[in-house]
């Protein structure tokens, strides 16, 4: 056995060009169309049962600005739950965090410090719960669901406790100006949103940070024998959860003059549905920022198009959970694979 | 005493794997009573025909007779039912249920359809005494137990099973020394009651005190069958086991002599996996360490890459020491590691080959922080003409790649960083017999690039025919260092099969 093989023997480069259908680099846009395809569907169920509103341009219109401005603090938090759950985790307690800086940047103190003070407070409250998230997870060795539910506890609670179980108004023009500014006749907290998902859509496709998430995600063990800090990286990844919810924390404030306790209720839950239904597997690795926007507005046109429709609050959850455990089951069958069996036959 | 108490009888038994022939025609007589030592390498098909008689595997032609008829277990219930049992060296038990609740799990005594908890536990006391352990209390939990105990719970659920072959993949290996002897009584008096027992261990001292007959195999074959184990030559036992009839081709070692020294170990201990290990490796030198599965040598690797921190100790790199339990320095120091189990702790199977490729370097090809597709597909691609991937397409998904390429995925990794010393565990698992000659290809360039490498496997062929010196290790301890032609593979067999009983006391003074 002298024989050496020639390196000569190999194939040029020669990718056969695979369908837009059946490329696996092309999964999410796959679903994200599927999922701007709801949307259409939705709206086509609104048009049947309200056509006389759907037949004016200028309300349909408004309509979708009402629809974003319901989606903009839900879609800051869904940003920061993205790259959580990319990463591999989970954070239930944004919503508490929310509260929490809320109450926390609208005390008569804070308030004394102007518009900066507030912002100031409220982002820093924000990180700082999200770093003991991350530290407790990272550091502790805590599961993810543990360490962040008994945040969710606790900074309901802090909250109740700073602002006595009042609701605190806030006396400040600016931050009360911003929910009702409309820069060509956009809503500005819709546009905040596209600032921050843009930003982390950047964040997660286009640094290192981003690709650590996906690379932590992916397998963790891997990513720790390739030289990456894994613990770190995930703490960094609760605080920057931390940062989504403190923005989303001035958004509410600003949109309802005041904060309260309990405010942002369940919110966990819609960022966590959104995001799967985005397409961001719960195991980790795999998800994008665009997916997760569209599950957030998908969200809010079906809140909107209850409130139209005059659906008791009851009947909106159910539907909600449902298109949850849909969501996930879609997944799960894999898409691509009933795909494959529709092209074959 | 020819067929009236056979119980089991393989005949030419073949089982294929894609790609692989694990099992080309293999044979097995067990008799009632017996205990019927099953000898091989690693990768001999041990494991695979364990898996055949146990019901896991199919085999696709061949006949297997149990108790005189021909049978097919469609799963491991049916060959379980049929009185086959098998005690897997990762014991599958319970761990938070008691001992009683393990030994009839599935298939627990019932009356009005409700778990008869106390005749459960009287029919495990008695198992439990008829194996000479009656003072195991059947109430207690399965994770209280030491190792032996959970072994004893395996054999009672065989037991209860009405089991009448035991098959037991190396058993010694997670005991005690003193806890042998207890395996060896148990095993005694479960042949006494005309039981019969497939032993498998890579150490010859126990099979000369348990065994009655050898069954030997070798890549996939049988190449003795029903030795004597008492007075059948050790010589002879390993010559069956050796002599390959795969080829291995080894590129020629350079004639370069190695360089600086670029990897001091010393003294390096880790409590119950290692001790007391201190080796080199210098710039273009490979050096191998053999030894069996559980003789510290993954830990050891991964020690030293600071994955593992140890307990006492130093690792030098280049004069430098390292940061001990710290990967990020090793790293930083040149060390890189392509671990044992590739898919579980390498690779990010569903993401595409260059990012996979470019793990440990896409931040060095980042500038201020924004990752570059550009210049991570131009580097892995360059890193992938080198090392030959097939194929080379470094957008395709890392997944979708044999294992051969997989591997060379992650060396690439190590290549892209500039890595001086690269620690291989097992590169060659999982890599059908083409593709390692290429492989050993790539390990030898890349000496003569002067990286020194590190490496580790079972197959012993491979260390001797790849390594420039060898390392052997046994139980934790490096018991033999020398120039890799100084050793034949059944040197070392028989360095690493040594009866762990009698010897392992000594060098440990």
């Amino acid at each position: 056995m002298t024989t050496t093989t020639t390196p000569q023997t190999q194939q040029p480069a020669a990718t056969p060009r695979v369908s837009f259908w059946r490329d696996e680099a092309k999964e999410p846009w796959r679903r994200n169309l599927a999922l701007i395809g709801v949307l259409i569907l939705l709206f086509i169920i609104g048009a049947v049962i309200r056509p006389e509103l759907y037949g004016d341009p200028k309300w349909v219109f408004d309509n979708m600005m009402v629809i974003l401005q319901q989606a903009s603090a839900i879609g800051v938090v869904t940003v920061g739950m993205t790259f959580i759950i990319i990463g591999g985790g989970i954070d239930l307690s944004v919503g508490a965090l929310i509260a929490l800086a809320g109450v926390w940047c609208t005390t008569v103190a804070t308030q004394s410090f102007g518009s900066a003070g507030m912002i100031f407070t409220a982002v820093a409250v924000g990180v700082g719960a999200g770093l003991v998230n991350g530290v407790l997870i990272a550091y502790g060795r805590l599961v993810p669901f543990i360490a962040t539910l008994a945040m969710l506890v606790a900074a309901r609670g802090l909250a109740a406790r700073i602002s006595g179980k009042q609701t605190q108004v806030s006396t400040d023009q600016f931050i009360n100006s911003i929910a009702s500014t409309r820069p060509f006749g956009i809503p500005m907290l819709a546009l905040i949103l596209v600032a921050v998902a843009a930003l982390g859509w950047v964040l997660l496709n286009r640094t290192t940070f981003g690709r650590r998430t996906v690379a932590i995600g992916g397998n963790a063990e891997a990513a720790r024998l390739a030289g990456i800090n894994v613990r770190r990286h995930t703490m960094l990844l609760y605080a920057l959860s931390g940062l989504c919810c403190g923005i989303a924390a001035i958004m509410l404030t600003s949109l309802a003059t005041s904060s309260q306790a309990a405010a942002a209720e369940l919110y966990e839950l819609d960022a966590i549905a959104a995001a799967i239904i985005g397409g961001t597997l719960l195991t980790g690795g795999r998800g994008t920022i665009v997916g997760s926007m569209i599950g957030v507005v998908i969200f809010a046109t079906i809140t909107n198009l209850f409130a139209i429709t005059n659906t008791p609050t009851e009947a909106q959850n159910m539907v909600k959970g449902g298109i949850i455990v849909l969501a996930v089951l879609i997944q799960q069958l894999k898409f691509k694979s009933v795909k494959q069996m529709l092209i074959r036959t | 005493m020819t067929n009236e108490n056979v119980i089991l009888r393989l005949t030419d038994v073949v089982k294929t794997f894609p790609g692989v022939v694990a099992l080309g025609g293999v044979e097995l007589e067990v008799r009632a009573g017996e205990v019927h030592c099953l000898l091989g390498q690693n990768g001999a098909g041990k494991s695979t025909l364990i898996k055949v008689l146990s019901g896991v595997h199919k085999p696709d032609s061949g006949t297997v007779q149990w108790l005189g008829e021909e049978v097919a277990f469609a799963n491991p219930q049916a060959a379980m039912k049929a009185g086959i049992a098998t005690i897997y060296q990762e014991l599958d038990l319970v761990e938070d249920m008691s001992v009683a609740e393990n030994v009839y799990l599935g298939h627990e005594p019932r009356s009005l359809g409700f778990v008869n908890r106390s005749l459960m536990a009287r029919n495990t006391s008695g198992i439990l005494a008829q194996l000479g352990h009656a003072e195991v209390v059947p109430t207690r939990l399965v994770r209280v137990l030491s190792s032996a105990g959970k072994q004893l719970v395996s054999m009672a659920r065989a037991l209860s099973h009405q089991a009448k072959l035991i098959i037991m993949d190396e058993p010694s290996a997670v005991l005690a020394h003193d806890e042998v002897e207890n395996l060896f009584r148990i095993i005694r008096e479960l042949t006494a009651q005309g039981i019969a027992v497939v032993y498998i261990s890579h150490r010859l001292e126990e099979i000369r005190e348990i065994g009655d007959r050898v069954t030997v195999l070798k890549d996939g074959r049988t190449s003795a069958v029903n030795l004597p184990a008492r007075t059948t030559p050790t010589r002879d036992l390993v010559s069956r086991m050796t002599g390959r009839t795969i080829e291995y081709v080894f590129p020629p070692r350079g004639d370069a002599q190695p360089g600086d020294k670029l990897l001091e170990v010393k003294g390096l201990n880790r409590s119950g996996e290692f001790h007391d290990v201190s080796l080199s490796v210098h710039s273009g030198e490979i050096v191998g360490i053999a030894g069996l599965v559980g003789s510290g040598r993954s830990e050891l690797l991964e020690t030293i890459f600071g994955a593992r921190r140890a307990d006492s100790g130093t690792v030098t790199m280049n004069g430098t020491q390292l940061r001990p339990g710290s990967v990020g320095a090793s790293v930083k120091a040149g060390l890189g590691l392509a671990p044992e189990e590739r898919k579980s702790q390498a690779l990010m199977l569903g993401e595409p080959v260059y990012r996979n490729m470019t793990l440990s370097t896409f931040a060095d090809l980042a500038s201020a922080g924004f990752t570059s597709t550009e210049k991570e597909q131009a580097a892995a691609l360059g890193a992938a003409k080198q090392l030959d991937l097939k194929p080379l397409d470094v957008r395709r998904s890392a997944g979708t790649l044999s294992g051969g390429n997989q591997q060379k995925v992650v060396v690439g990794r190590w290549l892209l960083g500039g890595t001086k010393l690269l620690i291989l565990d097992e590169p060659t698992r999982g890599v059908d017999v083409g593709a390692r000659a290429e492989l050993y290809q790539v390990i030898r360039g890349l000496t003569e690039q002067g990286v020194g490498v590190l490496l580790v496997s079972s197959e012993v062929p491979e260390v001797l025919g790849l390594a420039d010196r060898v390392l052997v290790m046994r139980e934790g301890r490096v018991i033999r260092h020398t120039a890799a032609g100084e050793l034949t593979e059944e040197d070392v067999l028989d360095l690493v099969m040594a009866g762990s009983l009698e010897t392992a006391g000594e060098e440990a003074a």
